[in-house]
């Protein structure tokens, strides 16, 4: 596997303008008395339609990095530029907005109501939206279509395996039409072969519809097929990674060591 | 207004998903309803048909009873009577201020038609008893005064006994007969109804109290049970109620401070004591429904607090895709609301079946108010409103991230 190690606050992703900036980063939490420093000083660039895979141990602050990327959670200091739009210190509603117009939640457990059929889930964020049922209805169908499950839109979560279930949360996050997607180990529930489907699925919503994909993982055969892996330690982006030849298919993890 | 509806649809959803729950939840509410609904209910029909039942005795009366105990002696105990026909002429003598005055006895006794045979109130009274009483005669003629004097044997008889001896034809002209006498029908009287008391007003035949004695009830002459006055309008009736009682001691030879053998009521009191009765009902209602309320409201904060901490990740799934925190409190208040309506429309169902039962022990017709039902659904409302909010707030306060990563 040919991968170059980049200096740190290299750029990566050359001409394409950035959808992330972030710029001195910090985040602190209080427990007790001690203070814990979750990520210190972070600078990143996360171009338009890239797709960066996100490693690290538990307690690296990945979580923590997420969080912040995703508009879940406020930086203590620095400063979030979200497709140039300042979005760290907004309120509590304002990021709820941004939320729902820029960001595509993608969550390892799925996260889809029960007891609700896949159509009204991938509907959800569009209720947010204050769109009529007419309209969600028609852009949640054609989400749905985009993830190849059309023909399950009526179905409830327990009706469905659980790639499809991923699917749905995928088409779920799609139906915006967000510039960013964050996954959150999008495949830590799947088997290796519909790890495989979802994978590609995610790929080629990267490469069809340029957007950029923030995909935390602990899998290194998942990392490999990222353009760029980012290793978060000590609450620092330690080793920006840049995937000069993303593989096209998934492969056996021989040629890296593997995290597990 | 689309997110709105979403919420209300989502709600009903929701609550009638966890049917037996929502049913066990919203017990205390439905029966709080219940009681607000049957409260309202009686406020607002029962009160004005007690005012009607008692305005149908007569206007503006004052009763004069024997002794100290229930007004209405029964047959057996009229030898301890002390009214006599003497006091109700020396009252019409020397309190020319009222309207009108007359005794009553009345004996429930068989009576007898060409047709049929009937357990029919026999009321022995003066001229004056119709007048008194408010009845108009529909048909023929009152009694006078000297077919009163003479104890002549003539009666006027009430509408419900007219139909049990006579059917639907016109009674006057006929005659009736008790033991062995007969007496001709002069007089038919108009309807009333029943009684503040619960009897049927029309079910009697009306005769001279000097008859009454000699031929229906003997041995116990000129003793009456009740003497019955009528003051010619409100303002008047105390000051004559007190002439009466002065009457009525010179009459009895007893000093003013002395223990009176006779008792003066006024329909005042009659109207009192039915809202006392009101009252005491409408009391153990609200306690009911306060009760009830609390505990319902209590249980349904409880169960949307359980909702809440259940469906944490439901929440935060719905914060990381757009909604806001007032988005997510308006759902579970809706929540709230929907399984308080919920108790509230049972209890509305509960308390109409409550009220057709009532209507029969009571005797009084009970139409359901549209201010009850505005008083259910909008007490409904508000507790899922008072009771909703807090859990609504701590859904809409928590944490997206905290929220997320509950299992």
């Amino acid at each position: 596997m040919a991968l170059r190690l980049l200096g740190k606050g290299e750029e990566s992703a050359g001409s394409s303008p950035p959808i992330i900036e972030l710029a001195g980063v910090c985040k602190n939490y209080t427990t007790g008395p001690e203070v814990v420093h979750a990520l210190i000083d972070v600078d990143l660039r996360i171009g338009v339609g890239e797709f960066v895979a996100v490693i690290g141990a538990s307690g690296s602050g990945k979580s923590t990095l997420m969080n912040i990327l995703g508009c879940l959670d406020r930086p203590t200091s620095g400063e979030y530029l979200l497709g140039g739009i300042s979005v760290g210190a907004r309120s509590i509603d304002e990021r709820a907005l941004v939320r729902n117009r820029m960001i595509g939640f993608i969550f390892q457990g799925f996260n889809l109501l029960p007891r609700t059929t896949a159509l009204e889930n991938v509907e959800l964020p569009l209720v947010y939206r204050g769109l009529s049922r007419k309209q969600r209805r028609r852009m949640a169908l054609e989400a749905l279509g985009q993830v190849g499950l059309l023909g399950r839109a009526l179905h409830r979560p327990n009706e469905l395996s659980g790639g499809q279930q991923q699917r749905v949360a995928i088409a779920r996050a799609l139906v915006t039409r967000p510039p960013l997607l964050l996954a959150d180990e999008p495949t830590g529930n799947l088997d290796s072969k519909t790890t495989g489907e979802v994978m590609d699925l995610l790929e080629r919503l990267v490469e069809e519809e340029r957007i950029t994909l923030v995909l935390v993982t602990h899998e290194d055969e998942i990392a490999e097929r990222a353009q760029r892996v980012l290793t978060v330690r000590d609450g620092r982006i330690e080793r920006d990674l840049q995937n000069r030849a993303p593989p096209p298919a998934p492969r056996p993890a021989e040629s890296l060591e593997s995290g597990r | 207004m689309s997110a709105f509806v979403e919420s209300l649809r989502l709600a009903l959803r929701s609550v009638l998903r966890s049917g037996l729950r929502s049913t066990l939840t919203v017990l205390g509410i439905l029966i709080g309803i219940a009681a607000v609904v049957t409260v309202v209910a009686l406020g607002e029909s029962a009160r004005g048909q007690v005012a009607a039942q008692i305005q149908s005795l007569g206007s503006n009366l004052i009763y004069v009873f024997n002794g100290e105990g229930e007004g209405q002696s029964r047959a057996g105990e009229r030898a301890g009577h002390r009214l006599m026909v003497a006091d109700a002429e020396a009252i019409r003598r020397e309190v020319p201020g009222l309207r009108a005055i007359t005794v009553y006895s009345s004996t429930t006794t068989q009576v007898v038609s060409d047709f049929e045979t009937a357990s029919i109130d026999v009321v022995g009274a003066d001229q004056d008893y119709a007048t008194v009483r408010g009845y108009a005669i529909e048909s023929g003629r009152d009694l006078s005064r000297s077919e009163v004097d003479a104890k002549a044997k003539v009666c006027l008889i009430g509408a419900s006994a007219a139909e049990k001896l006579f059917g639907k034809s016109d009674p006057v002209g006929y005659s009736v007969r008790i033991g062995r006498h007969r007496f001709e029908i002069i007089g038919l009287l108009s309807r009333k109804g029943q009684s503040p008391f619960g009897s049927d007003q029309d079910n009697r035949l009306v005769m001279p109290i000097g008859g009454w004695h000699a031929r229906v009830f003997p041995g116990h002459e000129r003793k009456v049970d009740i003497i019955i006055a009528s003051a010619p309008d409100s303002a008047s009736v105390e000051g004559l109620r007190n002439q009466m009682d002065q009457v009525m001691l010179e009459q009895h030879h007893i000093s003013s401070s002395g223990k009176r053998d006779f008792r003066l009521l006024t329909q005042d009191s009659f109207r009192k004591s039915e809202e006392e009765i009101y009252q005491v009902l409408s009391l153990v209602l609200i306690s009911v429904a306060a009760i009830s309320l609390f505990v319902g409201g209590v249980g349904v904060m409880n169960i949307m607090l359980v909702n809440v901490t259940e469906r944490r990740r439901e929440i935060g799934t719905r914060l990381a895709v757009g909604a806001r925190q007032q988005d997510i409190r308006w759902q579970f208040l809706a929540e709230a609301i929907t399984l308080t309506c919920f108790g509230g429309v049972a209890g509305l169902a509960l308390a109409i079946g409550g009220l057709h039962i009532l209507e029969r022990q009571l005797g009084w017709s009970l139409a359901l108010p549209l201010t009850a039902v505005g008083a259910a659904l909008g007490t409904s409302v508000v507790l899922g409103i008072a009771f909703g909010l807090w859990p609504a707030q701590r859904a809409a306060r928590l944490d997206p991230i905290e929220a997320l990563r509950y299992e």
